[in-house]
């Protein structure tokens, strides 16, 4: 669904009503009555998250964007349990303007903290497939561990992400990727990368 | 009752006796050793990070009788309670039987701690509650020694709480001294004069902790370190006027100054740089994820008052600096906390606004939502780039023969600094001179010996 206003120029879909249905979609969501075990489904979202994955690894941040809803969230919270992003500070709350300006950022050639750039492999596996409300969204639980190369050596970031797909035109976007590092409240070195 | 006693009474090197201090830090220049030596990191340690007034917390943290925090004075860890009776005091996080730390969550509230391994435990004063099977001991319990150890020194201000290990530092007002009103403006441009805290960006870097203090009133490195956030910030603006974008062409020029206020701390004052004029800090805003829909909303539903509120979550450009440890920034209140000789923790803690006098109603929460949002901008797109240019002058350092690194920036060039009645030396926004004066306030602390002690509660 094409928004009225090009949500990459202005935000006007981070409203008081869509954090509230964000938090709210992102509270007790993992639940067994919900799991889908039709195997094509799961398979069909265990390759979108895989193809990300890959996309993300290749800098392709282009095809990356294009897999994302025209108004869509990128959230890392910096509380265990997601916390809520209208009372807290997250790692980052990236609207589509964000995100564009992330890769924006990172294609200046000054982004020091990105110079030279991470070489990164990402493993993502336990992919769960949850039901919601709506016959139209899907949430998606998959566990990551991405191996990050900079000249002083590799290190590891390792977590789970809660996607939230939506079915616009017979294909599912992602809505929402909140990526929940195991260590996201502590002291981070150098999060310059798009988790 | 608190009985005062003497640390580090074996084995202590006094560290002034140990370098050449005026070789090591010079009128225009300082040594590398200064950021790489192992042995100053550790003499800092008593020097600074115990001899003077460290931030510890912010009391929105504490705000009911025992809640706690756990943090650090320097290596030092601390238990940062508000007590039964509601006093605030700094707890050694040791037991005194073997040393194990007490308590190991981030905050909470605890009427008294038991240590887990011989369940010894302790009351929210630090005073030793009970000991398991005291008949296996002749000692008596009542002895002060074996209550915890606290910081004798702990005292706030305006909800900023500080401890010091040192009986003869002045006291905390004296030693914040002239930085204090720019803390009060600060804060007086929210609500009630007040913020609370609200989690935090937290990074660290491989680098000396000295390097961020350098760096957090240095106006000449903005448009070249933070260029890609430049960049960013101002990619749809109409006119490049967003964010630190005054730093262009010739910033010396500009009416914004940095003020070296004494005992090392500093301000870098951007404002004169900003219209002064209610949401005239909101115009230069670079862009956040519901700015344009809550600035819509906003002059919809309050009118003129509507720019007051956007202030709110417009990044404050001043950067006050109190030494050694506490930086506020836009609408951030930054901690520094040593690691190691190489290796800094960087916590930026968001601050909220509360609804002090009643004025904000209903757009308390969204001001919030707003602010949380534009907070997130600089430690994910400008910090990330200083931290990264840290860590190569940590690895430049490694070249043992090119020995100094110079801070002179605006040094000699007559009529370009100016030194007040009070003492405090204002100067171009780009000059080195608040690193000059802070550094040389270093070295005077370095050469002392400071006799620090603890208390126990008797």
């Amino acid at each position: 669904m094409q928004p009225a206003r090009d949500p990459s120029l202005t935000s006007y879909y981070v409203t008081d009503t869509f954090y509230r249905a964000l938090v709210a979609s992102f509270a007790d969501w993992q639940r067994d009555d919900r799991a889908v075990t039709d195997v094509a489904e799961r398979e069909r979202f265990r390759a979108l998250i895989e193809r990300e994955a890959r996309l993300l690894d290749q800098l392709n941040f282009d095809d990356w964007l294009a897999m994302y809803a025209p108004e869509c969230i990128y959230w890392v919270p910096g509380t265990p349990d997601g916390g809520d992003p209208r009372r807290e500070i997250a790692i980052s709350f990236d609207d589509r303007r964000r995100m564009e300006d992330r890769i924006y950022r990172l294609r200046t050639g000054y982004a020091w903290s990105q110079a030279p750039k991470s070489r990164t492999v990402r493993m993502v596996s336990n992919v769960e497939v949850f039901k919601t409300a709506s016959a139209d969204r899907r949430m998606v639980r998959s566990n990551f561990l991405i191996s990050e190369f900079r000249p002083d050596g590799i290190r590891f970031l390792s977590g789970w992400c809660g996607h939230r797909f939506v079915e616009c035109n017979g294909r599912w976007d992602i809505e929402v990727r909140q990526v929940n590092l195991i260590d996201c409240d502590q002291n981070l070195r150098n999060p310059s990368i798009v988790i | 009752m608190l009985e005062k006693l003497p640390t580090a009474s074996i084995g202590s090197v006094n560290a002034a006796e140990r370098y050449d201090w005026d070789a090591l830090v010079q009128e225009d220049r300082v040594h590398r050793l200064i950021y790489t030596d192992p042995a100053i990191f550790e003499a800092e340690l008593t020097n600074i990070w115990g001899a003077v007034w460290v931030y510890l917390g912010h009391d929105s943290q504490i705000p009911n009788n025992n809640d706690f925090i756990t943090t650090k004075l320097g290596l030092r860890p601390i238990i940062l309670i508000r007590d039964s009776a509601g006093k605030i005091r700094a707890l050694f996080n040791r037991c005194t039987h073997r040393g194990t730390t007490l308590c190991r969550k981030e905050r909470g509230n605890a009427h008294m701690f038991t240590c887990p391994y011989h369940g010894w435990s302790y009351l929210s004063t630090g005073k030793l509650r009970a000991v398991p099977w005291p008949d296996g001991y002749a000692c008596d319990f009542k002895d002060a020694k074996f209550n915890v150890a606290q910081v004798p020194r702990v005292d706030s201000y305006r909800g900023f709480i500080f401890g010091t290990l040192n009986p003869d530092a002045p006291p905390l007002i004296d030693y914040l001294g002239g930085i204090t009103g720019p803390i009060d403006e600060w804060l007086d441009r929210n609500p009630g004069g007040k913020v609370e805290v609200c989690e935090a960006n937290r990074l660290k870097y491989r680098g000396n902790w000295k390097l961020a203090y350098d760096n957090s009133g240095d106006g000449y490195h903005v448009v070249f370190s933070h260029r890609s956030l430049l960049e960013m910030e101002n990619r749809l603006a109409d006119e490049a006027n967003k964010g630190m974008s005054y730093y262009k062409g010739s910033p010396d020029s500009k009416a914004m100054y940095m003020r070296y206020t004494g005992n090392g701390h500093h301000f870098k004052d951007k404002r004169p740089n900003i219209e002064k004029r209610a949401g005239g800090l909101w115009a230069v805003e670079g862009p956040a994820p519901g700015s344009e829909h809550i600035e819509a909303d906003f002059r919809r539903r309050f009118g003129a008052r509507a720019d007051d509120i956007l202030d709110l979550a417009g990044s404050e450009p001043v950067n006050i600096n109190v030494f050694p440890n506490l930086s506020l920034l836009g609408n951030h209140i930054q901690v520094f906390d040593p690691v190691s000789v190489d290796e800094t923790d960087v916590t930026w803690f968001g601050t909220r606004v509360v609804d002090a006098d009643g004025t904000l109603g209903d757009a308390l929460g969204e001001i919030n939502a707003l602010r949380m949002r534009t907070q997130e901008q600089f430690p994910n797109f400008g910090e990330v780039d200083d931290l990264a240019n840290f860590e190569e002058i940590q690895r430049g350092l490694a070249c043992l023969e090119d020995e100094w690194v110079y801070m002179h920036r605006g040094l000699g060039i007559p009529g370009r600094i100016k030194t007040d009645a009070k003492g405090e030396v204002t100067a171009p926004a780009t000059d080195e001179a608040f690193m000059r004066e802070y550094i040389h306030e270093w070295k005077r602390l370095m050469k002392a010996s400071p006799k620090l002690v603890v208390q126990r509660e008797v």
